[in-house]
C-alpha cells in the first residue's frame, strides 16, 4: 500500500529515476554511435537498456506496486508477455525466411 | 458516504478510487499490446523500401534526441507534480503539470516538424511499407500524446475550480500514469525504430 512520505523535502526518488533514465538514454546512443561491436550484440545491449529504463519508470515514476499493487503488477507482467509474443513472434515469422514456403 | 482511509494518499482513500486506478492499469496493459502489434508490423516491414528513402536517408540523431529528452523530462516533471499533490500543494501540482504540458507540446511540435521534413523529402505514408508502418506506429504514439495534452488541460481546469479532493486527486493520478506510459512507449520507439537503424 502507498504511504504518505510527507517528511521528504525533495522528490529524491524522482530525481534519481530521471538521472538514471538520462544515463540509460545516452548509453544507448553511445552503444550505437561509438562502439564497433557486432550488430547483434548492439541490438541486445540497447534492447536490455530499453527494458531497464521501462521498468525503472514503472516503479519509480508510476508507483506500480501501490494501491492494488499485486494485481497491477501481474497485469503488467502479462501485458509484457503478450507484447513480446506478438512482436517477437510476428517478426520471426515474417522475416526468418519461412514465409516463402 | 464511502469508507475513507486518511492514512493513504488522497487518490487511494476510497475503494472506488482504488478500483478506478486498478482499472486504468488494466487499460494500460491493453495499450502495451496495441503498441506491440504496431512494433510487430514495423519490425516485419522495416526493410521494404520500394526504392524510396531509407532510415539512413531520413533519420537525424539530433532531432530524435531533442524529442526524446523533451518527453523524458516531461515524464519526470509529471512525477514531480504528483509528488506535490501528495503534499497537498495545489499550486506546486498545477505549476509542474503546466511545465509537463509545455514539454509535451514541444515534443509534438518537433515530431510534426520531423514528419513535414520527411514528406518534403518524398517520404510519405504511401511511399513504402517501411514508411507506412513507421507513420502508423509514430502517428499512434503522437496522437496519444496530443490527446493526453487535451485531457490534462481539462484536469487542470477541474483542479483550479474544485481544488484537491479524493476525486480530483484520483483523476490527476490517472492522467499521470497515462503520461508516464507514453514515455515508456517512446523508449522503445527511440531504441528500435530510430537507434537500431543507425547502427
Amino acid at each position: 500500500m502507498a504511504k504518505n512520505h510527507e517528511n521528504e523535502k525533495f522528490p529524491v526518488s524522482h530525481i534519481a529515476g530521471f538521472i538514471v533514465s538520462l544515463l540509460l538514454t545516452f548509453a544507448t546512443v553511445g552503444a550505437v554511435k561509438y562502439t564497433d561491436l557486432p550488430v547483434v550484440t548492439i541490438m541486445w545491449i540497447i534492447g536490455a537498456l530499453a527494458v531497464i529504463q521501462a521498468i525503472l519508470q514503472l516503479f519509480m515514476f508510476m508507483h506500480l506496486t501501490e494501491g492494488e499493487g499485486k494485481v497491477q503488477l501481474i497485469n503488467i507482467i502479462y501485458a509484457f508477455f503478450c507484447a513480446i509474443v506478438v512482436a517477437a513472434g510476428t517478426i520471426w515469422v515474417m522475416t526468418s525466411g519461412h514465409v516463402h514456403y | 458516504m464511502a469508507k475513507v482511509d486518511t492514512s493513504l494518499p488522497l487518490e487511494y482513500q476510497t475503494e472506488q478510487n482504488r478500483l478506478n486506478i486498478l482499472g486504468f492499469w488494466i487499460f494500460l496493459g491493453a495499450e502495451i499490446v496495441l503498441f506491440a502489434s504496431l512494433f510487430a508490423t514495423y519490425g516485419s516491414l522495416k526493410d521494404n523500401f520500394a526504392g524510396g528513402p531509407t532510415p539512413t536517408d531520413l533519420f537525424v540523431l539530433k532531432d530524435v534526441m531533442i524529442e526524446t529528452l523533451l518527453l523524458l523530462t516531461s515524464s519526470f516533471t509529471c512525477g514531480v507534480a504528483i509528488w506535490y499533490m501528495r503534499r497537498h500543494n495545489l499550486k506546486g501540482l498545477i505549476t509542474w503539470l503546466i511545465i509537463t504540458l509545455l514539454l509535451g507540446a514541444g515534443f509534438v511540435f518537433f515530431e510534426v516538424n520531423e514528419f513535414i521534413h520527411y514528406v518534403h523529402e518524398g517520404a510519405t505514408m504511401q511511399t513504402s511499407a517501411f514508411l507506412s508502418s513507421f507513420f502508423v506506429l509514430l502517428g499512434t504514439h503522437g496522437l496519444h500524446v496530443s490527446v493526453g495534452i487535451g485531457w490534462a488541460i481539462s484536469i487542470i481546469i477541474q483542479l483550479a475550480r474544485r481544488g484537491l479532493t479524493p476525486t480530483t486527486a484520483r483523476k490527476t493520478f490517472i492522467i499521470s500514469l497515462y503520461w508516464h506510459f507514453l514515455d515508456v512507449v517512446w523508449i522503445f520507439i527511440f531504441t528500435f525504430v530510430y537507434l537500431a537503424r543507425m547502427v
